[in-house]
């Protein structure tokens, strides 16, 4: 078998790999090379056609694509390296990958350091257990993305979207703009997990309703059980519960689900990689480095973004820190623990080294709240407080903190009332 | 009249009041708002993106845009027409499509790069 040595392996090809190319490129690394598994770079940005991409990166709003052009063209007249159609089947924890491609057949590539950016998938139907008859016509919003953006075909002509995530909403437009009859958003929660600009843009531009706090209770199959045919929801009490008597049906053929991303990091197991059970992802310190020695992660795969300007930011982090690890070697030093408090679902990171004048927290609150402060603690001190109008969790959050006010102990972020 | 709305200009979605008569705005963090709480009571426009059809390349389709907001109002027109497009490989980013459509100083602009196969 081919065995390649590189200095920087980066495994993914989208907005976070090319951002960790970037930033271990201006870090000073030449030997680098990105392996992905689509023909082309950009991940899930090629099938995100839509705008709204890059307001905070480029101070434009541009297309997903269009998006992904511009870190693909700023690599360009780099030493940065691609090999697409290929994929990697298996990671150690020595940094050695193991690469299929149909060009050059199987091939183990080590890197001086490694960064993962596998991205995330969507949560299926299995994931979240909707009763029903088990036929054609439920798809993930994500799915029926790429079939209609990149393949050209649109998966059903009356739609009822389960979740109200940007995904769910932002396919709502698509399809009733392809011609699909959308019928109903409904969100199992009292409000909803997408931004308000997609709520106004492709729900209310095309009177498509939002159902908050109800539920797909039933999927009804077709004469010849093949295809949806009706859906059920019914509303749900305050512990999530479907409240008899409460069914509406809705004649369709299609059901999109639009409930959640889940990290991809079967690899990042496979290299022994510790994972968070509240992020899914690895635990990282702050130069964004994971349990196991001068392997790095970014982007979905270490935490799910709404922006992909965060990804970007977040991947030149994570090619900073693999580049100065092939350059310094490990982090010495003790760490400090990052926890979350009341209300905060996680911190990422969640250890924090001694490097570098400040670290910035990154999190989502539990349920949404107003006028309240995030509160970050060392002991009984605070280190720091910011006030919030409003703070939902579909948002994601930060705090920077100096590191010179940690004294070795352990920080915790909560969120408190004003 | 006042009328309520979310700005849709960037991901903050600030929530706007605007008075249909006066056109004068408010709820809006920058002045982005302004103007789109201004537009949404007088002439509420749009960005389009969709696809349109492409032969040689890898995959079926390439993702256009309109390159400014265009009137709502004509979203579903906007529609109709690139229907009608077909283009070849290869094309990148900004080719125009359709230049001035109805009339308008609004171009239809491809938004990926699409080598030919
Ligand atoms: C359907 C969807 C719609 C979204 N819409 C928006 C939006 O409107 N606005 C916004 O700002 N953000 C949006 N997001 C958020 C989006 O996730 C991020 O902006 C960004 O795309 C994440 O970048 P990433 O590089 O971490 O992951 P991805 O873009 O998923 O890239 C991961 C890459 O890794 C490759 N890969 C995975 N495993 C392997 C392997 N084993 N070997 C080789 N290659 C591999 C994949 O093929 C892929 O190219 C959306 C996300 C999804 C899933
Ligand atoms: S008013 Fe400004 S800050 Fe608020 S949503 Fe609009 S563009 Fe964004």
């Amino acid at each position: 078998m081919n065995f390649l040595n590189v200095d920087l392996l980066i495994i993914g090809g989208g907005p976070a790999g090319l951002a960790a190319a970037y930033g271990a490129y201006n870090a000073g690394i030449r030997d680098i090379l990105i392996v992905e598994r689509d023909h082309r770079l950009g991940g899930i940005l090629n099938q995100c056609i839509h705008n709204g991409f890059g307001l905070h990166r480029f101070k434009e709003e541009l297309t997903g694509p269009e998006y992904a052009q511009r870190y693909i063209d700023m690599l360009k007249d780099t030493s940065v390296k691609v090999v697409s159609d290929s994929m990697v089947l298996d990671l150690s924890a020595d940094r050695v990958a193991t690469i299929m491609s149909s060009k050059e057949g199987l091939r183990k590539i080590q890197g001086k350091a490694v960064v993962l950016a596998m991205g995330c998938r969507e949560r299926s139907r299995g994931a979240i257990s909707i009763p029903g008859d088990r036929v054609a016509g439920v798809y993930t919003a994500g799915a029926a993305q790429k079939y209609c953006n990149i393949d050209g075909y649109l998966v059903g002509k009356r739609v009822v979207i389960l979740g109200s995530g940007d995904i769910g909403l932002i396919m709502a437009r698509r399809m009733t703009l392809e011609g699909a009859k959308v019928l109903a958003d409904v969100e199992l929660m009292p409000y909803s997990n997408g931004l308000n600009r997609n709520i106004a843009q492709c729900l209310n531009d095309f009177d498509i309703p939002l159902y908050l706090s109800h539920t797909v209770t039933d999927i009804i199959a077709d004469e010849d059980n093949k295809r949806v045919k009706k859906v059920v929801i019914s509303k749900v009490d305050e512990n999530r519960r479907p409240i008899p008597g409460s069914e509406v049906e809705f004649e369709c053929d299609t059901l999109l689900l639009s409930v959640g991303l889940i990290p991809e990091n079967e690899l990042s197991t496979k290299a022994g990689v510790i994972l968070d059970k509240r992020t899914r992802g690895p635990l990282v310190k702050d130069n964004l480095e994971t349990s196991v020695e001068g392997i790095f992660a970014c982007g979905n795969v270490l935490q799910v973004h709404d922006l992909v300007d965060n990804v970007s930011a977040e991947g030149e982090r994570a090619g900073l820190g693999a580049a100065n690890f092939i350059n310094n070697g490990e982090v010495k030093g003790d760490l400090v623990e990052a926890v979350p408090g009341e209300g905060v679902s996680y911190l990422c990171p969640q250890l924090i080294t001694k490097e570098g004048e400040y670290v910035d927290l990154f999190f989502r609150v539990r349920t949404p709240t107003s006028n309240c402060k995030i509160v970050a603690k060392v002991g009984d001190k605070v280190v720091r407080s910011i006030p919030k109008i409003k703070v939902i969790p579909s948002e994601m959050e930060s705090i920077r903190i100096k590191k010179a006010d940690l004294l070795d102990k352990k920080v915790v972020v909560q969120l408190e009332a004003k | 009249m006042i009328k309520e709305f979310v700005c849709i200009s960037c991901p903050r979605g600030c929530n706007l009041k605007v008075d249909t008569e006066t056109l004068k705005v408010e709820g809006n963090s920058c002045p982005r708002g302004e103007a789109y709480g201004k537009a949404e009571v007088t002439n509420p426009v749009r960005t389009i993106t969709s696809t349109v059809k492409i032969k040689g390349a890898e995959s079926p389709r390439v993702s256009v845009r309109t390159d400014k907001p265009i009137s709502k109002q004509l979203m579903f027109k906007v529609m109709e027409e690139l229907d009608k497009v077909e283009l070849k490989a290869p094309c990148k980013v900004g080719d125009i499509v359709i230049k001035g459509i109805f009339g308008t100083d609004v171009n239809i602009v491809v938004t990926k790069e699409m080598k030919g196969v």
